[in-house]
């Protein structure tokens, strides 16, 4: 059995069960070792390595299991960075596999040599290399052969537990193709991680004991709940929760479905796109129930302001997110699932705290600062066509995927997750081309579901290439191009803060007077021709411009079959709001 | 405020970078780095010092026992610890100043470890302070060379002398507490 058979053995035996792999002349033997175990681990071609990487996120964000991506050495391992690195900011956890060069020649300057492991050192949860001590003893070969196995277990574990995240296991050729007789193989070898404990840390009575406590004695409780809560598979416990206590809960972006985003008791999501009345709240509260969460500045604005009434009960897996941003008055290091747990059990009607005026003062915010949006004119508006496509889809158990930018805040807005793993969004690295293949890993791995990437003209442009895997690997991705013809959300910075001028937001020809924003306003002839593009990649498409043929023109998407693009012509004038400025408080906040 | 932080570390191609590149992503602010091997040779111990906030300091703890290699860190602010740095010094001594040298080599119980026709070369080991009066000391008669090794430490008590790395290495990563 040679070294890449192992491999792909040791990836099914942990459980991969989808491959997103682009091959090249390190990674060949991995491909054909992949083609013999096509019936136990589908491998789905991208048209780029990043959408690859992407779309194994797309798994593991959507599911429980783990995403994987392959690509060869050098370019294939370097296009592959930029979604570790989005793997790393969200916590998400994937196994990258990148082939090398042989050893005999690792160091040279080869043909398609990079170090990924050293470029990738930051952006990854840990990396793996395959290495024989000594590349020309047999023995010592041997000895790489038969570490495979445990360094795929070791590379699943890590992804996985604890504070997850992506794991890059770099695979020199030499090693690919040497080989052992397959009997001397032990496929369920112990780790050997002397420095990893992440299931050490539980919660203590201690600590469920001084958190009921304080719940018991606030007066203006809100639980803020993030990713964390997602990872965990910890929604069903934080709704239990939430339900028995009456705590408002609000959501980071990271967090959306954690809580059903159309029951009264969400505030929805908080922080500089937030909803005015979750940001008031959380301002006004005498009790944070932070949960999974890690005070990121697109949350807090300026830190020393934030939720500066309120004590902090800070539950987290990862150590290093406790007092980093903001001091707890009860830190808790343990997995989010395991403390709810604890806390449903010892929580007992006496513990329920008295909300009744807090929740009359947020449902005033709520009925005076109301998520809305201009519903006059003939124009469709971005948060119009979400409103829309939420109310055609939800009571399906539709999957969203998002680009990055104004798009992705309205998705955030309008749409209202009921459930987790079902909003796919790069939240912590803020990557535009992120739907698309996100989207083609979600649609891999949960067939017959519906899987929409509510994207923006710029952001798809950035893997547009993808399409092309939508049909080829019959992947039934819906994609609603919300096209304002601009990078919006830079459109709305220079707006808001540059007098307006336009600096390369325009994505037209630069002979058009839009360039220079000295347009009439209207959107005539777009660019490209998003449609035609897409027919090309062989999707069905259309284009919709008035507001009245919108909602047909969806339902004909989201009762199609095949993967189909959606080209919905938008304003560009519109601002994503509410907004609070960067650095700055709820008081600052932009209402109109 | 200057810590000293130990950490033992699984001994493996890569693992130095990877702190060292942590460190300086994060932007804290090293003064020095010694880095041996252990009693076992499966495990090393870096000793860094560092400087910063207890705020700072606690994530620069917490970031480095984030790192799957990393074993355990050990903070020694505020323990009982033994801490010591080595030095290498080229002094310029003529004959007439040589004595003179070698009388304040003594006294802070250096070595005279090579001499050459203008000049001696200085062996001298002990605490950061001790190393820093040296120098101011040395520096009216011209150093010409100087290399320390940075300071490397170990606790006093007897808590830390369970074989740590040895224990670690044969606990099962998966079990809970």
């Amino acid at each position: 059995m040679t070294g890449a058979d192992i491999l792909v053995e040791a990836l099914i035996r942990n459980g991969g069960k989808y491959m997103f792999a682009y091959p090249g002349g390190a990674s060949m033997p991995l491909h054909q070792a992949l083609l013999k175990r096509g019936d136990q681990l589908r491998t789905i071609l991208p048209r780029h390595e990043q959408g690859g990487g992407f779309a194994a996120q797309g798994v593991s964000r959507s599911t429980d299991g783990i995403g994987m991506c392959m690509a060869t050495s050098g370019p294939g391992a370097t296009n592959l960075v930029t979604a570790l690195a989005d793997a790393k900011m969200d916590s998400i956890p994937i196994v990258a596999v990148t082939g090398q060069v042989s050893q005999a020649v690792i160091g040279t300057d080869a043909f398609q040599e990079t170090p990924i492991i050293e470029i990738s050192r930051a952006i990854t949860k840990h990396s793996f290399m395959i290495t024989a001590n000594d590349h020309t003893d047999p023995d010592s070969v041997r000895e790489a052969l038969l570490s495979i196995p445990r360094i795929v277990k070791e590379a699943f574990f890590i992804a996985k537990s604890g504070r997850p995240g992506p794991v890059l296991i770099d695979f020199p050729k030499n090693i690919q193709t040497a080989s052992i007789e397959v009997d001397d193989i032990d496929w369920d070898p112990a780790m050997k991680l002397p420095g990893y404990r992440p299931l050490h840390r539980k919660p203590i009575p201690e600590q469920i004991k001084q958190s009921l406590a304080a719940i018991r004695r606030s007066k203006r409780p809100i639980l803020y709940v993030g990713g964390g809560v997602i990872n965990a598979n910890a929604a069903e416990e934080l709704t239990a929760f939430a339900k028995k206590s009456n705590i408002p809960v609000t959501m980071t972006v990271m967090g959306l479905g954690a809580f059903p985003g159309d029951d009264p008791q969400s505030l929805h999501f908080l922080g500089m796109h937030g909803t005015a009345y979750s940001n008031y709240a959380i301002n006004e509260a005498d009790l944070l129930l932070a949960f999974g969460v890690r005070f990121d500045d697109r949350v807090t604005g300026k830190l020393d302001e934030f939720a500066m009434h309120g004590k902090i009960i800070h539950v987290d897996i990862d150590a290093s997110e406790i007092h980093k941003n903001k001091e707890a008055h009860i830190p808790v290091v343990a997995d989010v699932k395991d403390f709810l747990v604890a806390l449903n059990e010892a929580f007992t009607e006496e513990d329920k705290p008295d909300t009744a005026d807090w929740w009359k003062q947020i449902n005033e915010w709520r009925a005076k600062y109301p998520m809305s949006y201009n519903q006059s004119d003939d124009w469709i508006y971005q948060q119009y066509a979400v409103d829309e496509f939420w109310r055609q889809t939800k009571d399906q158990d539709t999957y969203v995927a998002v680009g990055v930018g104004q798009h992705q805040m309205w998705a955030a807005q309008f749409y209202k997750f009921r459930k987790a793993r079902r909003w796919l969004s790069s939240s912590g690295l803020g990557t535009m081309g992120f739907g698309l293949p996100a989207a083609m890993g979600v649609a891999a791995a949960n067939p017959g579901k519906l899987v929409v990437d509510i994207d923006g003209d710029g952001s798809l442009l950035m893997n547009i290439q993808e399409l092309a895997t939508l049909h080829c690997e019959k992947l039934p991705v819906k994609i609603l191009l919300l096209n304002n013809q601009h990078l919006g959300m830079v459109v709305q910075w220079e707006d808001r803060f540059m007098e307006g001028r336009r600096a390369h937001t325009y994505l037209g020809p630069i002979d058009h007077p839009e360039a220079l924003g000295h347009g009439d306003g209207t959107i005539g002839d777009t660019y490209p021709n998003f449609v035609e593009i897409a027919r090309g990649f062989g999707l069905e498409a259309a284009q919709v411009r008035e507001k009245k043929d919108y909602p047909a023109a969806l339902n004909k998407m989201l009762t199609s079959k095949g993967p189909y693009l959606l080209d919905v012509i938008c304003p560009y004038q519109e601002h994503v709001l509410p907004m609070i400025p960067g650095g700055k408080t709820v008081r600052d906040m932009i209402l109109k | 405020m200057k810590h000293v932080i130990s950490a033992v570390v699984v001994n493996q191609p890569g693992v130095l970078a990877q702190i060292s590149g942590m460190l300086a992503s994060r932007a804290y602010n090293i003064d020095s780095l010694a880095v041996g091997e252990t009693e076992n040779p499966e495990f090393s111990r870096i000793t860094f010092v560092v400087s910063g906030t207890d705020r700072t300091l606690d994530q620069v703890r917490k970031q480095l026992e984030k790192l799957i290699p990393v074993v355990r860190v050990v903070d020694f602010a505020n323990r009982e610890f033994v801490e010591r740095d080595l030095m290498l010094m080229k002094v310029s001594a003529c004959a007439v100043k040589r004595a003179e040298v070698k009388e304040l080599v003594e006294i802070f119980r250096g070595n005279i470890v090579d001499v050459a026709s203008n000049h001696v070369m200085i062996e001298i080991s002990g605490k950061e302070q001790k190393l820093e009066a040296f120098i101011d000391l040395m520096r009216p008669f011209g150093i010409l060379e100087m290399v320390r090794t940075g300071r490397i430490a170990l606790l006093r008590s007897n808590e830390e002398n369970v074989d740590i790395a040895e224990r670690a290495a044969h606990e099962d990563p998966t079990a809970a507490a």
